[in-house]
């Protein structure tokens, strides 16, 4: 039943990345995109853990915890990049 | 996989935990698709970011805990620096569009004579680029 749930959860979180990834590639705005980025990688952390719970192995927490880390980077450099054109404010 | 030994409630409760997490993160993409403005889209996709991961993981907190029968509660760090740095990104989005195009700003309610904000926004959309009491501001 674990098992069961853990593979309807992953088909639930691929269709959630798909439908990020529609906004990804038809977004009006840079924002738009940078936001359909930040979905995505959210899920993706979700995906991975799932893996990790599917696989019965510890490796892939370390993996999820990275993806976090580099994913909020990733998202506020780009977010301060469009918004004021440069990222470390200098005076 | 061990899962023969899980109690039958246990295993309702996991299931239920990383369900809930999925369909969270289904309504959220599915907010991120459908809604109408930049705004009420970044409204979408945070109770991704809370919820479906929140479910997720707090799903796998107690599987692990209950197969390795001890307290596994690294998953713990995951969800707190996801919880901390969701509003942050969305904050500046957020703060990102409003500078692009400062016309979107809602003006301030109260006096709108002398502090006007629609005029102020404007005036430092003219210097864009430049900035310098613009950044006084923040």
């Amino acid at each position: 039943m674990i098992g069961m749930a853990i593979s309807i959860a992953l088909l639930l979180f691929a269709v959630a990345m798909l439908l990020a990834a529609w906004r990804l590639l038809q977004g009006p705005d840079i924002l738009d995109r940078v936001l359909a980025l930040e979905t995505l990688y959210t899920n993706a952390i979700a995906v991975v853990i799932l893996l990790g719970l599917k696989f019965a192995t510890q490796l892939y927490f370390e993996a999820a915890l990275l993806m976090a880390m580099l994913g909020f980077i990733g998202t506020v450099v780009t977010a301060r990049f469009v918004g004021r054109g440069d990222v470390i404010d200098h005076d | 996989m061990t899962a023969a030994e899980l109690p039958r409630w246990l295993e309702i409760l996991i299931s239920g935990l990383l369900l809930l997490g999925g369909l969270t993160a289904v309504l959220g993409a599915l907010g991120l698709v459908r809604f109408r403005t930049f705004f009420t889209r970044l409204h979408a996709p945070t109770k991704t970011s809370t919820l479906g991961i929140g479910g997720v993981l707090l799903g796998s907190i107690v599987y692990l805990s209950w197969i390795s029968e001890m307290a596994v509660i690294h998953q713990v760090l995951i969800a707190m620096f996801v919880f901390l740095t969701a509003p942050i990104s969305a904050h500046q989005m957020a703060k990102a569009m409003l500078d692009a195009n400062p016309d979107m700003r809602p003006p301030l309610p109260g006096n709108t004579e002398t502090d006007s904000p629609r005029r102020e926004t404007a005036r430092a959309g003219d210097q864009a680029g430049t900035g310098s009491d613009r950044r006084s501001q923040h």
